[in-house]
């Protein structure tokens, strides 16, 4: 074992090499620093990308805090490194550390990794490698660190099931506490790591893969997942805290520029609108908030722990969170003076956002961003965010006349049943809106328009779409990128071949694992950089396995073709999406749930959690009956469904 | 308005925040305290921090001088108590003195620095090396692509007696002069050391009175 004096000795005369150096170092304000052997259970929490941008996660930090208030653990970070650490690690036969007290990763009981993302994967493999665990969960015995992650990603965890001893599907919060606990009666046990892993399959949104085999037709497509043992739960069911609890705000200060500098708050989970293609707003049912007061008092703690010069009021929706004048106005008064930027994303499509953003007096330069996802009112129509192009239009003339010089628009091409006639309609729409911009202050108007692509994730209703082809996108993305320049209009897109990667990666299936693992031995790692990522290590991979990515990616889903994520629930129903896939192709939309329940299937599940948080605490119609009985959380038909009003 | 002359030490993982970190860093520190630092007036304020002179990433000092402008005058005291328990690992307060607001800018009273250099890797026949550059008239170095004599800017240099460790130390003054500063790492090369072999200190900066 490599003691953390080595790795002291070393980092002496190798951070001096490296760039940015305070990325390996740790040390910074609020990093908690606990006697290693003093506790039960040392947790090492993994982002498997930069410090950079690990340091701005906003899961991993309330994971970090809520770990460290127990007495009996403790968190440490680890981060993947870049590819000059790497080398000089590798070159010194030196194991990946934790941030914190330098032990190599492979002394935790447990390493937990955050895939907020799908291509962290080859970096998860590669920093397994560096710290000397076996990459593969089979070949794991008694003395290694139990694997586990979370995240996004993970309700498809399917790919990753060759690497990762269990999955938490869904929210952490409330389940790294129930792990740790199973890990340390297991510990004191002295049993096997099969019954570990048993015991940690019996909590809710806990997923062992290694308890469940695939099944295949013989012409390659999924059929089903067999349990292999009596008592592993099908589907397994993702985890939810029934009330958001007050925000971390004993944040680490890095002392670096990362990605977002700010004190994050999350001022409600959930989304109630049902874009059909946005896989956060199907998975995070239901929408929870968090109260106003909570959230100033939050900000005023956050501000005093790390003087950070921003403050981001997080959520899918924010338009949408039931009080936001109130807390506009309640953050606008209180925080007056005090050089604090405060950002408010994801803002409706409305004059009354401009207002918001008024009161805030949010830095003019930084420009205000709207996400219309598509161009014309059809298609806006086919995936559920319905806003009509006048009102568009509208607003980005309130913009304009308030003071900001730029609107930057989202859109994403390659929905369903897309044309090229839609593509050109982004177009005339950003120039339409430059010109709003243009009468009201003339040249100093800006448009920037931030094109991706559209993939289908799982659990969404789009997830039997078609990806587009790499000669659609590249024929769409030509038609813009010969259109939207000139004076004013700038425009960002990805490109094809990093959609695609995310888009096999997001829809594979067990298989997958093997391209993934072939893909990293060739040299495939951070993937998520432009500089990078190498798209022909991923067809290489792809062929020395036998799979076609076309199948994965092109071919759109017969409606009765099983998913390999079916076994994994995030609680609305795949009926529900089914019917709402169908409504789409008719141009059907469906209002903001809170407006009228659909029975999307997140009450008939979690009827009981509802009960017994009524009123605002949930946006979910109140649960009148008791149907349900406790335990039974994961069948539901769907006629049981317990509607009010 | 009140200015205050800050002298710290930086030290630990500190020592890897570049100059504009470590302005973030103290502006961090001063909201943390809730002082009423000073911001600059206009479209994009900028707090009133002024740092004498950008320490080297991986260098450490004990002698860092920074001056902060507060909006009102507060004792010293007060001011070091609400910073001391505010402050990062790796800076702490050496001492705080009130300033005259017309005092021109650190930057433009700087003269001189000096450091203490520890040798991770011993060169051997150090003193004919120090001999032979002392007694050069100039040493012609190449830094970013820039031609530049070193010589001129080596004011002191030379050998310390070693401590328990048995590492080589050396002691160096070097001008330190806006747009005309002589870098110890470079000195350690113009040895024939390497650079990143050589752990460097500040021991002081020379202000002109």
């Amino acid at each position: 074992m490599t003691h953390p004096n080595e790795i002291e000795k070393f980092l002496e005369r190798v951070l001096l090499k490296v760039q940015k150096p305070a990325r390996y170092t740790g040390g910074e304000i609020n990093q908690v620093v606990k006697k290693w052997g003093a506790v039960r259970t040392h947790v090492a929490l993994v982002f498997p990308d930069l410090y950079d941008l690990g340091m701005s996660n906003l899961g991993l930090a309330i994971l970090y805090d809520l770990l460290n208030q127990r007495s009996d653990v403790l968190a440490e970070r680890a981060f993947a490194p870049w590819s000059d650490m790497e080398a000089a690690l590798r070159q010194a036969k030196l194991p990946l550390y934790s941030l914190e007290s330098k032990h190599p990763l492979a002394d935790f009981d447990i390493v937990g990794f955050s895939l907020p993302y799908e291509t962290l994967y080859t970096n998860t493999l590669n920093i397994l490698e560096l710290a000397g665990i076996p990459l593969f969960s089979a070949e794991r015995e008694e003395r290694h660190p139990l694997v586990i992650a979370g995240g996004h990603a993970a309700f498809n965890p399917e790919p990753m099931h060759a690497f990762i001893d269990a999955f938490v599907i869904g929210e952490g919060e409330d389940v790294i506490q129930e792990i740790v606990d199973a890990h340390q009666s297991w510990k004191d046990s002295g049993a096997s790591r099969q019954e570990l892993l048993i015991s940690l399959s019996q909590i809710w949104g806990v997923y062992v893969p290694s308890l469940y085999e695939a099944h295949y037709e013989e012409d390659g497509v999924f059929s089903h997942i067999e349990k292999k043992l009596s008592e592993a739960p099908l589907p397994v069911v993702k985890r939810i805290v029934a009330k958001l609890p007050p925000p971390t705000t004993r944040l680490i200060v890095p002392y670096i520029d990362t990605v977002h500098n700010r004190i994050p708050i999350e001022i409600m989970r959930g989304c109630t609108r049902g874009c059909r293609f946005c896989q956060a707003g199907m998975i995070m049912r239901p929408v929870r908030e968090r109260p106003v007061e909570q959230i100033v008092q939050a900000i005023e703690d956050g501000l005093r722990n790390t003087g950070f010069e921003e403050v981001g009021l997080l959520s899918l929706s924010s338009s949408d969170y039931t009080h936001i004048l109130d807390l506009v106005t309640a953050v606008s008064q209180r925080f007056a003076g005090r050089n604090l930027a405060i950002s408010l994303p994801s803002l409706r499509i409305e004059s009354f956002s401009v207002d918001l953003m008024d009161a805030l007096k949010d830095s003019r330069r930084s420009g205000f961003t709207l996400a219309p996802e598509a161009a014309t009112e059809r298609m806006r129509e086919i995936i559920n965010k319905p806003v009509s192009s006048e009102k568009l239009l509208e607003t980005a003339r309130a913009i304009y006349a308030r003071g900001w010089h730029n609107i930057k628009l989202y859109f994403m091409i390659g929905h369903p049943s897309e044309t090229i006639q839609d593509v050109q309609v982004i177009v005339d729409l950003c120039k339409a809106v430059l010109a709003e911009g243009r009468k009201i202050i003339g040249r100093r108007a800006q448009v920037t328009a931030g094109v991706s692509t559209f993939i289908p994730k799982p659990h969404t209703p789009f997830q039997w779409a078609a990806c587009d082809t790499m000669e659609q996108i590249r024929a769409k993305q030509a038609l813009l990128k010969k259109s939207l320049r000139g004076d004013g209009l700038k425009l960002n897109w990805n490109s094809p071949e990093d959609t695609m990667l995310e888009a096999w990666l997001s829809r594979g299936d067990r298989r997958m694992a093997e391209v993934i693992y072939q893909a990293w031995k060739r040299g495939a790692r951070f993937d998520a950089w432009k500089d990078h990522f190498r798209y022909d290590l991923w067809l290489e991979a792809f062929s020395a396995v036998g799979l076609d990515p076309a199948f994965y990616t092109h071919r759109e889903r017969p409606l009765d073709e099983p998913f390999p994520w079916d076994h994994i629930s995030a609680t609305v129903r795949k009926k529900f999406l089914a019917e709402d896939y169908l409504w789409s192709m008719q141009g059907k939309t469906r209002i903001d749930c809170r407006q009228r329940c659909f029975a999307c299937g997140i009450l008939p599940t979690f009827a009981d959690l509802r009960r017994a948080n009524p009123g605002d605490v949930w946006q979910c119609p109140e649960v009148k009956s008791k149907r349900i009985p406790v335990g039974e959380i994961a069948v539901a038909s769907a006629d049981s469904i317990p509607v009010s009003g | 308005m009140q200015r205050l002359r800050i002298i710290f030490a930086k030290t630990s993982a500190m020592r890897f925040t570049g100059h504009l970190d470590l302005h973030r860093a103290w502006e961090r520190a001063f909201r943390r305290a809730e002082l009423p630092l000073a911001y600059s007036q206009g479209y994009n304020p900028h707090p009133r921090l002024n740092l004498a002179a950008a320490l080297p990433l991986g260098f450490t000092s004990q002698a860092e001088i920074m001056d902060a402008w507060l909006e009102h005058t507060l004792p010293v005291a007060q001011v070091w108590a609400a910073l001391e328990s505010a402050l990062p690992p790796g800076i702490s307060l050496c001492q705080i003195e009130e300033a005259a607001l017309n005092l021109p800018a650190l930057q433009t009273q700087l003269e001189a620095a000096e450091y203490l250099v520890t040798l991770l890797d011993e060169l051997p026949e150090m003193a004919t090396r120090l001999e032979t550059l002392m007694n050069s008239e100039h040493l012609p170095r190449r830094r970013r692509g820039k031609d530049y004599d070193l010589r001129p800017l080596i004011l002191k240099l030379h050998s310390l007696p070693p401590e328990a460790d048995g590492l080589q130390r050396l002691f160096m003054r070097l001008v330190t002069k806006e747009g005309a500063a002589g870098r110890p790492d470079e000195v350690v090369e113009a040895l024939g050391g390497a650079a990143d072999a050589a752990r460097v200190h500040r021991l002081r900066l020379i202000l002109s009175s």
